[in-house]
């Protein structure tokens, strides 16, 4: 048995660090930060109960910021320049997922991006990026933005998410509005008497929320979910194995500067007036991949037996013709069976076409699979 | 009947000509919940050393070496339906393989059941 590397750089950690220690979770390093892979009950506990009842997640690590101008349409026109979401034309208190893009169209990121809902908040929009592009996303922005409109780092919130079909009901049991929100909705609210920014998303598949705290009162917060018995803690493996079957990217794996978000089948975030219209980055080879379909697209794979395919596996037609790369790949758990996602050629990505995974030197069969691979559960 | 170690976590315990071949309970631990067990056919000839078998968490994949040369002889099929018994038993029904040990002076070089738990402190 090969023994996992270690590095020595100290490790950031989110206010709720000592709470992981105390339950008892195998912390690693994550993006800078020492954080819970796993609590001792493992993943595939972790990944269930997250499916059947509710999961508690940390990721405070992640980088909370706003953008600050003096109304909303300016504001939103300065972060219209770096991504292909309709963000003028966002209702208060909507939320979109989007792209940070480079200008061949590449990924620079991918993000949350939320217009507030109250009169103080007018101008601001929230965003939140991946933990280990903070830095870099916000000399990106920074550099980018024009007079007037300034982006605030939110380094002084930690971020808790709560997923799985028992989480209105925990929030209910606890006396929140926040169970009113619909899908990609956010508002303010209390919960436990903490005021909290909360909004009906995740990254799981199943409904649940997000919800942003100062980091003071993290704690508290942490304490209240758990003391649901429908909540129990959940690490970042369950977080993988969720968001895999759940069929949604992770930075770094799925998505990067060499992909675009055409190939990385996230059309449906570029809405219909920036198709059109354009002005982001990379503009015009999204808008070609959009006409003329790009050269290779990410897809769900199954492979037929029980092993899994990890990332960085060769894809192969059943002839031999190397045709992609397995991006994420592993166990899904819901699914009882291995799930895997990747780009190939586009004239072999149609759902049902037959594949070969190289794995350990040999070819093992598998398909081409819609995704989710476990069905998306949201309250829209 | 004796058990000896390797430093990756591999046991082996022999009777006779053959030793049963799993992962401690430290490794089955470290690893997490199994999911995938690849095991080598039988009949296949292995050197000290050798990536005899693949274990698949949920995270990751990671082989396990033959603890001594010899010759595999029997596998333990039931891994394949039933991946989680390394968790449940790896000392019992979670073993892997069964071994016929070419050279038993490979044994000396291993670690005993205290020298074992001594390393497994020394490292966690």
């Amino acid at each position: 048995m090969a023994e996992p590397v270690h590095s020595d750089e100290p490790l950031l950690t989110t206010p709720l660090h000592a709470e992981h220690v105390a339950l008892g979770a195998r912390m690693v390093p994550f993006a800078g930060y020492d954080m819970p892979v796993q609590y001792p009950t493992g993943i595939l506990t972790e990944h269930n109960w997250t499916r059947e009842h509710a999961g508690l997640f940390d990721v405070s690590h992640m980088g909370q910021a706003a953008l600050g101008g003096p109304d909303h349409e300016t504001t939103a026109r300065a972060l219209e320049a770096l991504i292909p979401a309709d963000i003028v034309n966002l209702k208060p208190g909507q939320q979109r997922y989007s792209q940070l893009l480079d200008e061949n169209g590449g990924i620079l990121d991918d993000l949350m991006v939320t217009r507030p809902t109250t009169d103080e908040e007018k101008g601001y929009i929230y965003l939140v990026v991946n933990a280990s592009m903070k830095e870099a996303d916000y000399a990106h922005i920074q550099a980018r933005l024009p007079q007037g409109v300034t982006l605030v780092r939110g380094d002084d919130r930690a971020l808790l998410a709560l997923q799985g079909p028992s989480a209105e009901g925990v929030l209910a049991r606890l006396g929140s509005g926040a169970v009113n929100l619909s899908f990609m909705m956010s508002g303010w609210f209390e919960i436990a008497g903490l005021r909290c920014h909360v909004s009906r998303s995740g990254y799981t598949g199943e409904d649940g929320f997000e919800i942003s705290v100062k980091s003071d009162d993290a704690v508290a917060l942490w304490r209240a979910l758990l003391a649901d018995p429908d909540v129990k803690p959940i690490g970042l493996g369950a977080r993988d194995s969720l968001r895999l079957e759940a069929g949604l990217c992770l930075y770094g794996h799925d998505i990067d500067p060499t992909t675009s978000p055409i190939e990385a089948g996230l059309t449906w975030s570029i809405q219909k007036r920036r198709r059109e219209e354009g002005g982001f980055p990379g503009a015009a080879r999204i808008q070609r991949e959009l006409k003329e379909g790009p050269a290779r697209v990410r897809v769900g794979i199954r492979p037929e037996g029980r092993a899994p395919a990890r990332e960085g596996t060769v894809i192969t037609t059943p002839d031999g013709r190397e045709v992609g790369i397995v991006t994420s790949g592993g166990f899904g758990p819901t699914v009882n069976g291995p799930v895997a996602m990747g780009y190939v050629a586009r004239d072999v990505s149609s759902v049902g076409t037959d594949l070969h995974l190289i794995v350990r030197g040999k070819p093992l069969p598998a398909k081409v699979a819609a995704m989710p691979f476990a069905p998306h559960r949201y309250k829209r | 009947m004796t058990t000896r170690y390797t430093k990756d976590h591999e046991y082996i315990r022999v009777e006779g000509d053959a030793g049963i071949v799993g992962i401690s309970d430290y490794a089955q631990g470290q690893l997490g919940d199994v999911v995938f067990v690849e095991l080598p056919s039988v009949g296949k000839t292995l050197s000290k050393g050798d990536e005899a078998a693949v274990v698949e968490s949920v995270k990751a994949a990671s082989e396990v070496y033959a603890p001594v040369s010899g010759e595999v002889v029997e596998v333990n099929s039931e891994l394949e339906s039933s991946p989680g018994t390394v968790n449940e038993d790896p000392a019992g029904r979670g073993w892997f393989m069964k071994i016929r040990l070419t050279d038993p002076s490979e044994l000396d070089g291993l670690m005993t059941e205290e020298q074992y738990q001594e390393f497994v402190k020394s490292i966690s």
